[in-house]
């Protein structure tokens, strides 16, 4: 059933994209060159970025409170750079747990998280979370109990949120490095937990 | 740029109108009140940049919480569940 190897005809916004880089190439305005170390960059950034942040929030009480106050000026000390726009960081706890959308579009920390999941661009996700996160938290496995609060984030201007999960249990004396590897990017954008397993 | 007017525990409603073009409102929030959590800081007028124009004069951006209860009437999560915003100072009003 794969379609590998199929001819398939270019789409409607795959021919706009061929044509008008193509253009910008025979004009001068960019190079072949360029255009691959851009996209090389894109997919440079990983979930593993923001895992770095949060691991550090964990074990740095400090950092923690910079992270806080200032999510941009706080990445930049670990040398991530949040260019343009301002991180604000939210930080779950035993009484409150957040969750981030964008129901405009599909605003994402992308400095942090890279390239967004399809479904964090869906119509269902973006309408839904702000209706009935609950819901909507229930289908991706994680049923809350009443007493926590749902906080969500509708990210419709010039800031973007980064989930801040709570450090699971069982990690006591973990390095940072190790704790960075159980930090998923479904943790950060607020629909998952982070499992000591 | 345009002072911000609000403070952190005002409360605010967002205005009900329905203008053309890009704006950063979404529907569901127009015409309900909440309480502003903070002011985020001064940022281009994005319905005047979608036309190519400079975005002046800036305008505050604040984050703008609400009481599910109150955005949905029907809601069914619990009743302190909120939802936050992130609102231009030019769709506001104090509530």
């Amino acid at each position: 059933m794969s379609e590998l190897g199929r001819y398939q005809p270019l789409g409607y916004f795959q021919l706009m994209e061929v044509s008008l880089r193509e253009l910008l190439v025979e004009k001068g305005v960019l190079t072949e060159e360029a255009i691959a170390a851009t996209v090389e960059d894109i997919r440079s950034r990983t979930p593993a970025r923001g895992a770095r942040v949060v691991a550090r929030a964990w074990t740095d009480p400090a950092f923690l409170q910079r992270l806080l106050e200032n999510g941009t000026r706080a990445c930049e000390e670990l040398g991530l750079d949040v260019p343009a726009l301002r991180l604000v960081v939210v930080e779950n706890t035993p009484a409150v747990h957040n969750v981030i959308v964008c129901t405009l579009c599909s605003c994402y920390p992308r400095m942090l998280l890279g390239i967004p999941p399809d479904w964090y661009k869906s119509r269902n996700y973006r309408s839904r979370t702000v209706r009935e996160p609950r819901a909507v938290l229930a289908e991706f496995g994680l049923r809350l109990p009443d007493g926590v609060q749902v906080r969500v984030h509708d990210s419709t201007a010039d800031m973007r949120y980064l989930v801040l999960p709570m450090r699971p249990a069982g990690t006591e004396g973990w390095s940072e490095q190790r704790l960075a590897a159980i930090v998923t990017r479904d943790c950060m954008i607020g629909v998952a937990l982070p499992r000591a397993a | 740029m345009v002072e911000a007017s609000f403070k952190p525990g005002d409360r605010v409603r967002v205005r009900k109108a329905y203008p053309l073009g890009h704006v950063r409102t979404p529907c569901y929030i127009r015409g309900r009140s909440g309480v502003i959590e903070r002011l985020c800081g001064t940022f281009g007028n994005p319905e005047e940049l979608a036309q190519q124009r400079s975005g002046e004069p800036k305008q505050p951006l604040y984050r703008v919480r609400f009481l599910q209860r109150e955005v949905w009437p029907d809601y069914r999560g619990r009743e302190g569940d909120v939802v936050e915003v992130e609102i231009f100072q030019h769709w506001l009003e104090p509530a």
